[in-house]
C-alpha cells in the first residue's frame, strides 16, 4: 500500500494472499450461529472445523451467494432456515475486503501513526514504523515528503525495511517522472504495476539479499 | 529498559499505571493520555483484524517506532496489558505472561479488597510490581552498558 501524505490510499496491490475457504454439509438444526445484515450472511458463534467467527458465507449447494442472495436470486435466509431444504452445502470463507473498506483501513492507519508518535515516551520520536502479530508484520517507511509505504508480509520475512526502499526507489523512478501523473492522485501506472510485481517475484524466490 | 506500563480492564478504564524512566512528558494529563492510548489499542486491534490475511489467535502485538516499542497484551477476559520499553528487547510476550501470572493473579485477582472495575490502590501489588520490573533484566538494560 502507498497512503499520500493526506493519508488518502494511492496505490494498493494484493500479492498472493492465501484464502482461506471451507465447505461443509450441514444437517438441521445449524450448530453455527449466524447473523444477517444487510450485506452478507456472517457467523457470530460456533466455531469449528476451520470456520470461525467472522467468516462469510460465499455458497450453498455450489451456488455463489452474492451478499444476502444466491446467484440464481433466491434469498439466502430463506433457504437456511427451510428445514425442507436439509441437507445443505455451505461454504465459508473469510471476508475479503473491499477497495472501499481498504481506503477506509488507509486512513485510520494514518491517526495511528501520529498517535503513537505522541504517547512515546522519548523525545522525537517517529510513527510506527513495525507493527507485528502473530500472523502478518506491518512494514511502514515514511519519506521525508510524508508520503508512506505500507507492507504487510509474513511475521518471519526479514529485510522488509531494504524492500521498502527499493519500492520507494521504483515510484520515484516510474511515479514521479510520469508526466501525466498529480501528486496526492491515485497511481494507475502499468510500468511501474509491472516492476513492482517483478520485484516481488524476485524477492518471493531468492530472498531480499539479491536486490 | 522499560519506560511505563499501563493496564486496562475491558471498559477501557485504566485501573493501573506507572512509569520508570520517561523522558518525554506528553503534555497532556494521566487521564487524558490513557484515554488516547486505550482509543489507539482499540482502533489498532480492528484494524488488525481486517487487515491481517488470516485469523488472529491471540490478542498478542507489538509495535516499534525508531526510538521505543510498544507490547500490548490482551487477555481472553478483555484485560488489556500495555508496555513501552526500547527497541532492542525481545521476548516480551514470555515476560508479560509472566506477570499476569505472578503478579497480577497473585496480588490482584486474590486480594479480595481489589474490587474489579476499579483501579488498583493495594501497596502490595504497586511494590511487587515495581520489584518484578526492576528484577528483570530489561530494566535498564540498554543504558546501563
Amino acid at each position: 500500500y502507498i497512503v499520500s501524505k493526506s493519508g488518502g490510499l494511492i496505490f494498493n496491490l494484493d500479492h498472493n494472499v492465501p484464502k482461506v475457504e471451507n465447505e461443509k454439509t450441514f444437517s438441521y438444526p445449524l450448530d453455527l450461529k449466524l447473523e444477517y445484515d444487510s450485506k452478507k450472511v456472517c457467523v457470530v458463534f460456533g466455531q469449528k472445523d476451520g470456520i470461525t467467527v467472522g467468516h462469510v458465507l460465499s455458497a450453498i449447494n455450489g451456488v455463489n451467494v452474492n451478499g444476502v442472495t444466491l446467484e440464481d436470486g433466491r434469498d439466502a435466509r430463506e433457504i437456511i432456515e427451510n428445514k425442507d431444504n436439509y441437507p445443505l452445502n455451505l461454504r465459508f470463507h473469510r471476508p475479503k475486503m473491499t477497495t472501499n473498506e481498504k481506503i477506509v483501513l488507509a486512513s485510520t492507519f494514518y491517526p495511528l501513526f501520529a498517535i503513537a508518535s505522541q504517547l512515546s515516551p522519548e523525545p522525537k520520536s517517529s510513527g510506527i514504523e513495525m507493527l507485528e502479530t502473530e500472523t502478518f508484520k506491518l512494514n511502514c517507511f515514511q519519506t521525508l515528503t510524508g508520503v508512506k509505504f505500507i507492507l504487510i508480509s509474513e511475521p518471519s520475512q526479514a529485510g522488509m525495511e531494504i524492500l521498502l526502499k527499493k519500492i520507494y526507489e521504483l515510484y520515484a523512478d516510474y511515479v514521479l517522472k510520469n508526466p501525466f501523473y498529480s501528486l496526492e492522485m491515485p497511481i494507475r501506472c502499468e510500468l511501474f504495476d509491472t516492476n513492482l510485481q517483478s520485484l516481488l517475484e524476485q524477492v518471493e524466490k531468492n530472498g531480499v539479499s539479491s536486490i | 529498559m522499560i519506560y511505563n506500563f499501563y493496564i486496562f480492564d475491558k471498559q477501557g478504564n485504566l485501573l493501573y499505571y506507572q512509569e520508570w524512566t520517561r523522558l518525554k512528558q506528553s503534555g497532556i494529563t494521566c487521564e487524558e493520555e490513557a484515554k488516547l492510548m486505550y482509543g489507539m489499542i482499540y482502533s489498532m486491534k480492528s484494524f488488525v483484524n481486517k487487515i491481517s490475511p488470516t485469523d488472529i489467535r491471540d490478542g498478542y502485538m507489538h509495535y516499534k517506532t525508531n526510538k521505543n516499542a510498544l507490547h500490548i497484551l490482551e487477555t481472553s477476559s478483555g484485560l488489556k496489558f500495555v508496555m513501552n520499553t526500547d527497541t532492542a528487547s525481545t521476548g516480551i510476550k514470555d515476560f508479560m505472561n509472566q506477570f499476569y501470572l505472578k503478579i497480577w493473579l497473585e496480588y490482584v485477582v486474590k486480594n479480595p479488597f481489589c474490587l474489579p472495575e476499579k483501579p488498583i490502590t493495594s501497596e502490595l501489588f504497586k511494590a511487587k510490581c515495581d520489584e518484578f520490573i526492576k528484577q528483570s533484566t530489561f530494566y535498564g538494560g540498554i543504558k546501563s552498558i
